[in-house]
């Protein structure tokens, strides 16, 4: 088997999936932390669930990893359910970049992106040719992969965390606060360059924000989660012009920092 | 890890079980028993057949040799009659040596035929204050009502010692006038008469050094302690040759030739192995110099350090790991390394005993336990400072918890482990001088005998190497703190 031809192989060979939530509920000591959650994000979309601290966006995060256990309802990949999976199929479905990068300090990034397909006894060759192909596809330099985390950059960091994140080849990626830690003109051309890497990975995208600026920009949609419930989901303009509900507008204009151009003139 | 702690465990009883071993000599933790061991020693290899002969010299006080020669830890070593009757028979009334040999058969010992020296408590007084008072018998100093006087706590608390003596020949010497001290301490004040008269055994190499007269007991009031080999009954009856060269020499050390030969130790410094040879007339075929005895020690004290800290992690990090995941045992836990760090080393040395003997094994537990907290305290803190979001991503990452153990766990803790570790060495370096008083040598040997003695320079050739070792322990630390702790936590921006 040749692995050169992983290499040189485009975007279109990436594998990609369908990521569902029906109905899904949880609560902690009695307390209704989910209530009836469903989503549905198709093949190769990017979707953003936005939603303010405590709104249970971080629970639902955790729960799509399949890190808690929840009392009701579906979260499926391909129309899989979670609980028909091992949690070792599981982790090499969803591809995850925790905040900040969330690599591991005591190894280099290229022991960070190799330790799964490692502990999945993959062949040297076979890592270093995956390797190779995502950090062209992430566009970094070969030097940086050397490096422990904490010489590294903000975005360098993020970069690493996705190239980790796509070793398996996920159907689908979830990333947590993906900016949240970088300073405002990183952040821009991170921007660009992420949503370039989403196109170019054709994944199923799950970007978990508090930030509207943020899901805006990266994602096609929205959804807007309240208290453990979904308030809306749509597109920004959907938001904007039909809200489901006042809060809708209300969240919309608490993180519109500076006035519209229309306001100013 | 279960295969590791089998093999440790058979390894632990293994040296118990080893079926054809070779004849073990004993003596206690002074000169004089040295050399009379080392005398056992040289007379049994030079018998036929040869036997090979291992020596633990050094091994402690009269209880220790007792309960090694009833444990079949050792064969043979030298004590007194007296000694025997006191601590052993626990009867001081039995004179004869044929009550004291019945007593003993009683237990499964064998007493020899007197070697030929009476070592028992004498009082002695500088030779210029017995001129200038006209004294020679213990009779002379009862008159004197000015005489000063130090004696050691164990002969002033004996009932056989000062209190008895006084009674017996109706001292005149105020109480105030007796001092009691450290044993070793009063040689320094009768040489510069701070006092006039102190206790001393009779074959003490010190009474040639300071120039002491020792006074007549007159009224024959001191008891016996007749030198004799002890032996355990299967060894007399498995070598007969080798205890018949023993018995023979009976009758042959007299007080001026033991007197001499703990001088030649004590004062010039002649190594045990060349008195007995030279005592025996044969040529020393040990080349006991002071680099092949600290050579030996350092075997002795490395192999002690490396085994029991060897256990300690192999318990100590386990320990460590699961009083982070329970979280009420892991605080029993703590609480009792804590708790084993504050007996004292004695004591616990004392408690272990009648487990484990004595000689290696004691000692070994000892300082494994000694060890312990640094190594579980360590582990704990150090695993529960990682930042708990890294767990829980590697679970995310579908790690299992082996994995999240091997991978991540114990390399982010690693720094501290580490640091652990290397306390729990350089304790152990300290704490394994104390195996000397269970018999396990070491640099304790020299450092407990110098004690003793009050003999700086000898407490040095065990002081000095036990801290050198100390500072190559953590040389070697930081060699391996470079290897063992991964790359990315060495460094911190």
């Amino acid at each position: 088997m040749s692995y050169t031809s992983l290499a040189e192989s485009t975007a279109e060979l990436f594998n990609t999936g369908m990521l569902e939530l029906e109905h899904v509920h949880k609560s902690f000591a009695g307390r209704t932390v989910l209530s009836d959650v469903s989503l549905t994000i198709p093949k190769g979309a990017t979707h953003a669930l936005i939603g303010s601290s405590g709104s249970g966006k971080t629970t639902l995060l955790r729960l799509t990893l399949g890190l808690i256990p929840f009392e009701k309802g579906y979260v499926k990949i391909n129309e899989q359910p979670l609980s028909s999976f091992t949690p070792i199929e599981w982790a090499d479905r969803i591809g995850y970049v925790p905040q900040e990068g969330g690599l591991f300090p005591h190894i280099t990034g290229k022991q960070n992106v190799s330790l799964v397909p490692g502990l999945r006894n993959w062949p040297a060759a076979r890592i270093d040719a995956r390797v190779e192909e995502l950090r062209a596809l992430v566009g970094l330099d070969t030097t940086i992969l050397a490096r422990f985390p904490h010489e590294m950059s903000g975005g360098q960091k993020q970069r690493v965390a996705i190239m980790r994140a796509a070793m398996m080849d996920p159907p689908v990626m979830l990333l947590d606060e993906p900016m949240a830690a970088l300073d405002p003109l990183i952040r821009s051309t991170l921007q660009e360059e992420l949503k370039s890497i989403f196109q170019r990975l054709g994944k199923t995208v799950l970007i978990v924000t508090h930030d509207l600026g943020e899901a805006v920009f990266l994602a096609e949609r929205i959804t807007l989660l309240h208290q453990g419930r979904i308030i809306q989901t749509g597109t920004y303009r959907e938001l904007l012009l039909t809200p489901a509900d006042p809060f809708v507008s209300s969240f919309i204009n608490a993180q519109r920092s500076l006035p519209d151009v229309s306001a100013v003139a | 890890m279960k295969k590791l702690l089998i093999l440790l465990c058979v390894f632990l009883f293994s040296s118990a079980m080893a079926a054809d071993r070779p004849i073990v000599v004993g003596s206690k933790i002074f000169t004089e028993g040295y050399i009379l061991g080392e005398v056992a020693a040289q007379v049994i290899e030079a018998s036929a057949p040869p036997v090979p002969v291992t020596r633990k010299l050094g091994m402690g006080s009269t209880g220790i040799l007792f309960q090694s020669l009833s444990s079949g830890a050792i064969d043979v070593y030298a004590d007194y009659t007296g000694t025997l009757t006191e601590a052993i028979i626990k009867n001081p009334d039995l004179k004869s040596q044929a009550e004291i040999q019945a007593a003993l058969a009683k237990l499964g010992l064998v007493m020899s035929e007197p070697l030929g020296f009476n070592n028992t408590y004498a009082l002695a007084i500088r030779e210029a204050f017995a001129r200038q008072n006209n004294i020679r018998t213990i009779s002379d100093l009862a008159r004197l009502k000015t005489a000063r006087a130090a004696f050691s706590y164990e002969f002033m608390d004996r009932a056989d010692g000062w209190p008895g003596l006084a009674a017996a020949y109706h001292f005149a010497v105020p109480p105030r006038n007796v001092n009691r001290m450290e044993h070793s301490l009063t040689y320094q004040a009768i040489d510069q008469n701070a006092v006039d008269v102190i206790d001393v055994y009779s074959t003490d190499a010190k009474i040639r050094k300071f120039n002491l007269r020792v006074l007549d007991d007159d009224r024959a009031y001191f008891p016996v302690y007749q030198a004799v080999w002890v032996a355990r009954k299967d060894f007399v009856e498995r070598y007969p040759a080798q205890w018949a060269a023993l018995q023979k020499l009976a009758g042959t050390i007299d007080v001026s030739t033991m007197l001499d030969m703990n001088a030649e130790a004590d004062i010039e410094k002649h190594s045990y192995s060349q008195i007995a040879a030279k005592f025996l007339g044969a040529e020393s075929h040990t080349s006991d110099t002071l680099t092949s005895r600290i050579a030996h020690r350092t075997v002795e004290h490395l192999w002690l350090v490396a085994i029991s800290l060897l256990f300690s992690i192999v318990i100590g990090v386990p320990l460590g790991i699961a009083a982070v995941r329970f979280h009420a045992t892991g605080q029993a836990i703590l609480l009792l390394s804590a708790m084993i760090q504050t007996v004292p080393s004695l004591a616990l040395l004392c408690f272990l005993i009648p487990l484990f003997g004595v000689g290696t094994r004691p000692a070994l537990v000892a300082l494994c336990l000694y060890s312990l907290l640094p190594v579980v305290l360590n582990t704990f803190t150090g695993i529960r400072s990682i930042d708990p979001r890294h767990l829980e991503n590697a679970r995310a990452f579908g790690l299992n918890s082996r994995q999240i153990l091997f991978r991540i766990t114990l390399p982010l803790a690693s720094p501290m482990l580490l640091a652990g570790v290397k306390t729990a060495t350089i304790v152990s370096i300290g704490t394994a001088t104390l195996a000397a008083l269970v018999g396990a040598g070491g640099y304790g040997a020299p450092i407990v005998s110098g004690l003793s003695l009050n003999d700086v320079p000898t407490i040095l050739t065990g002081a000095i190497p036990a801290a050198l070792m100390a500072w190559l322990a953590h040389g070697l630390f930081e060699i391996l703190g470079k290897i063992l702790i991964p790359g990315g936590l060495r460094v911190r921006p």
